[in-house]
């Protein structure tokens, strides 16, 4: 279902710029996929003009890329441990891409993230790794993941299947929670300032009431993004530990 | 809604592919070894400096104990010195003392015996003058003379009997 | 016309779970200002997981949202 040009889901529309179909795959250039390579672009230009003269004791930018660092270094150390460590580039890259992509989105341009199926693709890799990490660590062990400790024998036929859904439902939280707080956010703002406009045709000058919660709004929304990429990467390691540590 | 229409889902799919194994191995192979290198750096910097004072404290200790050694030296020596000077002092006093009460002693030894000389010339006088006086006044009431030496034996006599 | 009319009622409904979520930011935010007045010492390190929480709360409410979207345009 296509939106009209002043529904507020129109903002979430793709464009296409360039079409591309190699080896008969639908590769075409989007607006989304313009804002994931300037995404990419930007935090390798981001941590590449911080550690360009890189000292001792750091300037402003080497602080704010080694702030970043040592963020998503401690969240990885606090939530599983050592052991966790060669699991940081891929903790840091999600979280840089999701939170530079939360952010751009509040420029106006485009919100990958508001796609679900972006997020489901990021949810699904980190679910598939979390697994994979199980299994290869502990084997077939792993499986006593799905058997809660403590519960009674008869209780079992009830509370594997629904430790098992329960597992299986990580990567859709994981992913509709980012999705549709991006929405959400998004829709939000566009629907309040359409307000502005509405507002003020029916009464000239009412439209300043919506326009000053528009701000405000961006405020929670900036904040938002920051928590969304937050809570995909404390998930994430949180996930990991469970496997790497099988404490449940 | 745009997002539920599954004609984008493919290019989607693609290019996110594309750019996050990008991201990640940008991240993993380029970025984040060299902000691991200057954190690594820094902490090895932070601990050597921190060795280093560590070593500079304990050097400021072991000259500190010196400092600390010689000042109780130099009180030692100071004590030793005054209690020398203060044995010293209280010999002299006392050889003093002793020459003075010696000294003292001889003089009023010397003194005393003029005065027993003196007492016992001034006897032999009064003898003398009572002899005298005697052979006067016996010579006076007598209207005779009477002999200078007994006089002098009647006064021995009369010395004695009252002595 | 019929299932049009269904479909904006059926959103308004599923729009109900964001009240779930307005009582729990409401516990949520409630006894962590408890929590901070009892013990103001501990406020800045008690921050952290407030805010994790409520990012998961929201959520919750969000699911419904995005029901209601699927209801109204999907």
């Amino acid at each position: 279902m296509a939106a009209d040009a002043h529904s507020p889901l129109a903002q979430f529309e793709i464009k296409p710029l360039l079409e591309l179909h190699p080896f008969g795959i639908d590769a075409t250039f989007t607006n989304a996929s313009l804002i994931m390579v300037v995404v990419v672009a930007l935090i390798t230009l981001f941590i590449v003009a911080g550690m360009n003269k890189a000292t001792i004791v750091p300037g402003r930018f080497q602080g704010m890329v080694e702030f970043f660092y040592e963020f998503i270094a401690n969240l990885l150390q606090e939530n599983t441990g050592s052991a966790g460590r060669k699991f940081f580039p891929l903790v840091f890259s999600l979280f840089m891409f999701i939170l530079a992509c939360n952010l751009i989105g509040l420029f106006g341009v485009f919100t990958v993230t508001s796609h679900i199926i972006v997020t489901f693709a990021l949810a699904l890799l980190v679910i598939t790794i979390v697994t994979a990490v199980g299994f290869i660590r502990h084997g077939a062990h792993f499986c006593s993941y799905f058997v809660p400790q403590g519960a009674p024998m008869w209780l079992m036929p009830l509370m594997i299947p629904l430790e098992i859904i329960s597992y299986l439902i990580r990567p859709i939280s994981l992913s509709v929670r980012l999705f549709a707080n991006m929405v959400a956010g998004h829709v939000m703002l566009t629907v309040i300032g359409g307000f502005v406009v509405g507002l003020n045709g029916l009464l000239i000058g009412f439209g300043v009431i919506p326009l000053a919660a528009i701000p405000l709004i961006f405020a929670l929304e900036v904040l938002v993004a920051l928590l969304q990429a937050y809570v995909f990467a404390i998930l994430t390691c949180i996930y990991l530990n469970d496997a790497i540590h099988l404490a449940h | 809604m745009p997002q539920f229409d599954p004609s984008v889902f493919s290019e989607l799919l693609v290019w996110l592919a594309l750019t996050f194994v990008a991201l990640y191995l940008l991240m993993s192979k380029f970025a984040l070894p060299k902000v691991a290198a200057i954190i690594d750096a820094r902490a090895e910097r932070i601990q050597g400096n921190l060795a280093k004072a560590e070593a500079i404290q304990a050097e400021a200790a072991g000259v500190m104990a010196a400092y600390e050694k010689a000042i109780a030296d130099a009180k030692a020596a100071a004590q030793a010195e005054i209690a020398k000077a203060q044995a010293q002092i209280a010999a002299d006093t006392a050889k003093r003392e002793a020459e003075f009460a010696q000294r003292l002693g001889a003089q009023t030894q010397d003194a005393e015996a003029r005065i027993k000389a003196t007492k016992a010339e001034a006897v032999a006088q009064v003898k003398a003058i009572a002899a005298d006086l005697a052979g006067s006044i016996a010579g006076k009431l007598t209207g005779a003379g009477v002999d200078a030496a007994a006089a002098s034996a009647a006064v021995d006599q009369a010395l004695k009997e009252r002595a | 016309m019929e299932l049009e009319a269904a479909k904006m009622i059926g959103a308004g409904i599923a729009a109900l779970a964001l009240g779930g979520a307005g009582v729990g930011l409401g516990n949520l935010f409630g006894n962590y200002m408890q929590g901070a007045f009892r013990n103001p010492e501990a406020q800045s390190k008690l921050k952290v997981n407030p805010m994790l929480a409520f990012a998961l709360i929201e959520a919750t409410g969000l699911f419904g949202f995005v029901i209601a979207m699927i209801i109204l345009f999907g």
